[in-house]
């Protein structure tokens, strides 16, 4: 079933003249007949949950703005910067319009007359479709005041970020669009009460508003027969990495993630196996070739211990080296790190420091420890999500591949050893020191500067 | 620019934290204010001042135009210099600081002088998979000489699909192999399309049942 990829490739998609021609804005004209409630009350049926990372239901979500408040905003989350994540990218690139429709549907639904797509700086491309599909849209009428002569009005923006990750996080999001540093605010409260120019704030991903159309062309009902019980619909998959086909997919949640990797993507160069793969983008707890049947939706994958995220699929073969993934990811989230709390701004530093150490023999078994504790002590311990975003996969990653890492840690510990045994400065003695812990010649050492052991 | 006089913190001698210079000399009390640039002293290229006052009427506060007001003076300028951020905070009406704290956290705002056309090689994990690190090299080191070309790692750029890949003054490519360097770069000096065979707007859908 294809609800986004429908019609994808048609040549002139991205007009309006194409778009209307597969019906496109039949479903704005209909919901337009119905109340504002009742728009709601289908999405509510739909059971749609929030396609961005966070898989929150969306008509939950729109329950939690104050009714009647004079100011508020509908903010369309294209920041999409989680690494694997590029479905977002192909919408708004080939269907500019069917996100326009569902964001007007939207924002009728939840009564706000104001809204914004916030377009990640980099997406050049899309972003100058997305303009041109909007100046086509209000020509025609589908955004500006009085909507088809209904009552509904919306003002629409599309904003164009400068490259940082945290600004996909909604309050980091919020501060770059208000005109600031993205940091993300302390929540509660959170966006639907107090949001973009302390209004209250309905923050969407670009699937999820994407998928509203489809919905209202259905029923609710409809669309929540495909799926599973709690995670129900269509959703895109981007997969990338060692796989023969990379590329979005559209598949109903549920089948198993062996049909996407192997069926679709076609799985790994022939004569290799699947290592590891992220089922959710970067952020997401690694699972391993034993985990192929897990079937892909919000709750298995949960119960699998790892989620959904913004359903980006990282597949790594069996000839990569695990801490060359691992060195990825941490320092990915290092440079991304918006440095406004202790734990995720020092974790992260200290992590890709670890495993620099163990890349050139410096470090020790003992360090395993140790940057699972970091990891640890970030969960849970920070404004926003993005510090456990490094903690998560990493953690797992020593957890599943702490054979593999111990090996690779002795092999360069052996390379190195003639350097170590000539008393050659040692990283991880100064580490080791700054902690307080004796170093491995045995005897506790002066604490050093912290600067020298990072 | 002057070097203050350490004010010692209270509670704390000096001399327990020689080398943190950042802490005992946080503030110049002796300096005014940071002031919004004058229009009658500062010059604003006429077009540059439209397009942020165009920005600047499009939302509800306008110091929300501060992303699209560095971006136009940047292309302007080449990069947030002094003069550019003073320029956008003239016609924003902020200060020049307030401009210059947004423009060091976003990496597409450039502090410092660089070639005027951005190449952006991804580097991230699903590109790297896929040999980026050594593309990224390489481009480096075909770029060495040319002054005109600002070839940066970047994170992961929404293309893994093309992985690896770069974005070309906003233009993305791939999949990139090391013999499609030169070439790349030869079309970026002569402003011909660049690697038109492998740009990502003409690539098709990866989901064979689409289009049902
Ligand atoms: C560090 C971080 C980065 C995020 N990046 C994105 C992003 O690029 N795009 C996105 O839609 N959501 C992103 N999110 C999730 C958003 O905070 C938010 O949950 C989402 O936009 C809500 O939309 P949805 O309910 O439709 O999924 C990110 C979250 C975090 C913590
Ligand atoms: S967790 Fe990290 S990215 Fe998030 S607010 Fe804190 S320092 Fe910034
Ligand atoms: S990892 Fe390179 S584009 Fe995503």
């Amino acid at each position: 079933m294809k609800l986004l990829l429908k019609n994808i490739d048609e040549p002139g998609l991205a007009t309006r003249a194409v778009y209307e021609a597969r019906g496109g804005y039949e479903a704005l004209r209909r919901a337009l007949t119905m109340q504002p409630e009742q728009v709601h009350a289908e999405i509510e049926a739909s059971g749609l949950r929030g396609r961005g990372g966070a898989g929150f239901a969306m008509g939950k979500k729109v329950s939690f703005l104050p009714k009647g408040a004079p100011h508020k905003y509908l903010v369309c989350n294209a920041d999409e910067s989680e690494p694997g994540t590029f479905k977002d990218r192909e919408l708004m690139q080939k269907c500019p319009h069917m996100l326009i429709e569902g964001l007007v549907i939207a924002a009728y639904a939840a009564g706000i007359a104001e809204a914004f797509i916030y377009i990640r700086g980099e997406y050049v491309l899309q972003a100058d479709i997305l303009d041109r599909a909007l100046a086509e849209a209000r020509e025609a009428g589908y955004v500006g005041q009085r909507i088809l002569d209904s009552e509904h009005t919306l003002s629409l923006v599309v904003h164009r970020g400068a490259g940082a990750y945290i600004c996909g996080e909604e309050t980091g999001l919020l501060d770059s669009l208000e005109g600031k540093r993205g940091n993300p605010r302390l929540k509660p409260p959170f966006p639907a009460i107090q949001g973009l120019y302390q209004g209250p704030t309905l923050i969407n991903n670009v699937e999820t508003l994407a998928t509203v159309p489809a919905i209202v062309t259905m029923g609710g009902q409809e669309y929540a027969r495909l799926g599973t019980e709690t995670s129900k619909g269509t959703k895109l998959v981007s997969i990338s990495g060692h796989v023969q086909r990379p590329g979005n997919y559209e598949i109903e949640l549920g089948i198993p993630s062996r049909e996407i990797i192997y069926g679709l993507a076609g799985g790994p160069p022939d004569g290799r196996k699947v290592k590891c793969w992220f089922p959710g983008g970067s952020s997401a707890p690694v699972l391993t070739g034993d985990d192929l049947d897990v079937p892909y939706d919000f709750d298995s994958l949960a119960k699998a211990g790892t989620m959904l995220g913004s359903g980006a699929i990282i597949v790594a073969d069996d000839a990569t080296p695990i801490l060359d993934v691992a060195m990825k990811v941490a320092k990915f989230y290092r440079h991304e790190s918006c440095g406004k709390c202790t734990p995720c701004r020092e974790g992260t530093n200290w992590t890709v420091k670890m495993l620099e150490r163990i890349a050139v023999g410096e470090a020790t078994p003992m360090d395993l420890e140790i940057m699972a504790s970091v990891c640890e002590n970030i969960i849970g311990n920070c404004l926003c999500v993005l510090g456990d975003a490094m903690a998560m996969p990493i953690g797992s990653i020593i957890a599943k591949f702490r054979g593999e890492l111990e090996e690779t840690m002795q092999a360069a510990r052996l390379r190195h050893e003639p350097l170590l045994s000539e008393g050659a400065h040692s990283g991880a003695d100064a580490a080791l020191a700054a902690q307080g812990a004796p170093g491995p010649s045995g005897a506790p050492q002066p604490a050093g500067p912290y600067q020298e052991a990072l | 620019m002057s070097t203050p006089t350490p004010t010692p913190s209270p509670g704390q001698s000096p001399d327990v934290r020689p080398s943190a210079s950042g802490w005992d000399r946080a503030t110049d009390s002796e300096k005014l204010p940071a002031e919004i640039p004058d229009p009658e002293v500062v010059q604003v290229p006429q077009q540059l001042r439209e397009e942020i006052e165009g920005h600047m009427a499009l939302y509800p506060d306008s110091t929300s135009a501060a992303l699209p007001a560095l971006m136009a003076a940047q292309r302007v300028h080449g990069w947030c210099s002094p003069e550019a951020i003073e320029q956008a905070a003239c016609v924003m009406r902020v200060t020049p600081a307030s401009l210059a704290a947004v423009a060091s956290f976003y990496d597409m705002l450039e502090t410092s002088p660089v070639g005027r056309h951005a190449i952006y090689v991804c580097t991230n994990i699903s590109c790297s998979l896929r040999g980026a690190d050594r593309i990224y090299e390489s481009m480096r080191d075909a770029a060495a000489d040319e002054p005109d070309l600002n070839v940066r790692s970047f994170e992961c750029l929404g293309a893994c699909d093309i992985a690896p890949m770069a974005s070309v003054d906003g233009v993305y490519v791939g999949p990139l192999e090391e013999a499609d360097i030169p070439r790349l770069i030869d079309d970026v000096r002569a402003g011909r399309p660049v690697l038109a065979a492998k740009q990502l707007a003409h690539r098709p859908c990866a989901d064979r049942e689409a289009n049902a």
